[in-house]
């Protein structure tokens, strides 16, 4: 079975810990890399793409290192986030160079199965130049299927997309997992993933904070706790009456109104509205006060 | 993959050095050098400024930024925009991905840089003769030579151009002036040492003999590549901004 395999990989710059003690194996499918900015997802992706040495532990691709080993590249696929392409080419002529330089028997009837899986045989006689962000993101895609590969590494591939791109990006992904290869993508954006199947790995501060099922994690993030600033015609009376909810785990007053914390973010913002109307309260404003991402990822690595 | 250089590579830097902006400033140098020439021949009087001009303007000025220009562009700009992960994504050999820029590199520079010095040394002394036939050979020498250098030196640093021009001015310029022994690594004596074999003229002020020329310019050429590569397979991206 096709698999990347990191055991305790670390890398650091300098003073700088950028991934720490990092263990984990991606086998078939589709798996996500998730964190916020700067967690040490592109670092990791680096280093299995063979652009960046581990400074401590081992990384394996399909068996192999990849650092320093260009001959892994016959059986990984990469898109990654940094690097431009020869815009002065056309998509097929760009696709149909790297399926030169892969030495693939019949290029051009490479190029074209893989401009055809991303949808781009429309515009694949344009310039690169010419193309959108989601375009050109498909293009590079294209570029990272041409040989086939059994595994396929994408950095941010939906940043720049619009939601249609991002849904066909999905779509894409996660077919190609179900023929069984290895997809692994990247992500700080948790909402990006909401389609895709697969497993997720969270990283946080360049540390694995947790890892298992996607739909296990989402549900999770979900029913989480969460704080609300709640403003209304008469907030103490509010206050007495929501105490008395399950779902809310606590309730204080303070000068910019009602601050909730409610154990089950469903539920709450359900029962809100018919409180409010039974006690005659009028509600002003709900503002959820700890939607930040970090705080997000923060609840999840949480004990 | 195992060419030793890679067509797909060499028509892709091609086309990737001809289309930037810099790509005209290619064709100053041997513009002025082409025009200075043939006005020092309609109005020169003295018969030794072809070698004297074209040995100091071609080999000291034209050539070697040229070169640099060149050079420094064939790799190390797709390093800086990106566009060389596209070709470091794929199994070719680093060694290959670095002589297939090198080969592109010097054909452009004997385009914009050898020629015109044979073209100069045509209208100065007549085609064929002595001295525009040993300007070439010494062009078509250092065309290697300094590409070799400075492809080598866009894999060490992203200021290779800066890093190429203080070589070019003060190794070159100033201490090989200066400094007998700067002489056995100083690129245009190498050109100058070739040039002089077949010219045979004085005037060039060759300071080394063809045969130490030669094997210099070998040894730094094929140092420059081989390092080159080894740099280029341990090409690293920056991972996460720290």
């Amino acid at each position: 079975m096709t698999t990347i395999e990191l055991d305790h990989v670390s890398r650091w710059y300098g003073n700088v810990v950028a991934v720490n003690d990092v263990s984990m194996t991606v086998g078939p499918g589709v798996t996500g890399l998730l964190g916020p900015n700067g967690a040490g997802k592109s670092t990791i992706l680096h280093m299995i793409a063979g652009f960046l040495e581990p400074s401590r532990g081992t990384l394996a691709v399909a068996g192999s290192a990849s650092w320093r080993n260009p001959d892994i590249l016959r059986k990984l696929g990469l898109v990654l986030d940094r690097d431009t392409v020869y815009t002065f080419l056309t998509g097929a002529a760009f696709v149909t160079a790297i399926a030169r330089l892969h030495e693939l028997p019949d290029p051009e009837a490479a190029a074209r199965r893989a401009i055809g899986i991303v949808e781009m045989a429309d515009a694949q006689d344009r310039r690169i130049s010419t193309y959108s962000k989601g375009m050109l993101q498909r293009i590079k895609v294209a570029a990272a299927l041409v040989h086939d590969p059994e595994i396929i590494v994408l950095d941010e591939p939906f940043n720049g997309m619009d939601p249609r791109q991002r849904l066909q990006m999905m779509d894409l992904l996660n077919a190609m997992g179900q023929q069984g290869r290895v997809i692994l993508f990247s992500s700080h954006i948790l909402e990006e993933v909401e389609r895709l199947s697969g497993t997720i790995q969270v990283i946080v501060g360049g540390r694995l904070a947790a890892s298992g099922d996607f739909r296990a994690i989402r549900r999770l993030m979900t029913s989480r706790p969460h704080v609300f600033l709640v403003r209304s015609s008469d907030d103490r009376l509010l206050g007495s009456a929501l105490i008395g909810r399950p779902a809310v785990t606590g309730v204080e007053l303070t000068g910019r109104g009602l601050q909730v914390r409610a154990s089950d973010y469903g539920t709450f913002t359900r029962e809100l509205a018919g409180l409010t109307r039974a006690e005659g309260i009028r509600l002003r404003e709900l503002l959820p006060a700890d939607e930040s991402l970090e705080s997000v990822f923060a609840y999840l690595i949480a004990p | 993959m195992t060419d030793v250089v890679n067509t797909v590579v060499m028509r892709l830097t091609v086309r990737a050095t001809m289309g930037r902006k810099r790509a005209l400033i290619f064709a100053i140098a041997p513009v002025i050098m082409l025009a200075v020439t043939a006005l020092l021949k309609l109005q020169a009087k003295s018969p030794v400024w072809p070698p004297e001009f074209l040995g100091i303007f071609g080999f000291t000025v034209v050539l070697p930024l040229t070169a640099l220009i060149i050079g420094t562009s064939v790799l190390g700009a797709e390093i800086d925009d990106g566009s060389v992960i596209s070709l470091l994504g794929t199994p070719v050999r680093r060694l290959t991905v670095v002589l297939s820029k090198f080969i592109a590199a010097v054909a452009l520079t004997i385009v914009f840089g050898a020629i015109p010095l044979y073209l100069a040394g045509a209208i100065a002394t007549g085609p064929g003769s002595k001295l525009a036939v040993g300007l070439f050979a010494g062009a078509i020498a250092a065309c290697f030579v300094y590409n070799a250098l400075f492809v080598m030196l866009s894999t060490v640093t992203t200021r290779a151009i800066a890093v190429g021009l203080l070589y070019l001015l003060v190794w070159e310029g100033l201490l090989g002036n200066l400094v007998g022994g700067v002489r056995l690594l100083s690129v245009d004596q190498y050109a100058l040492g070739i040039s002089n074999a077949v010219a045979n003229n004085p005037q060039l002020h060759a300071h080394l003999t063809l045969s130490s020329a030669v094997g210099m310019a070998v040894v730094v050429m094929c140092a420059a590549l081989a390092f080159a590569a080894r740099r280029l397979a341990s090409f690293s991206l920056k991972g996460d901004a720290v």
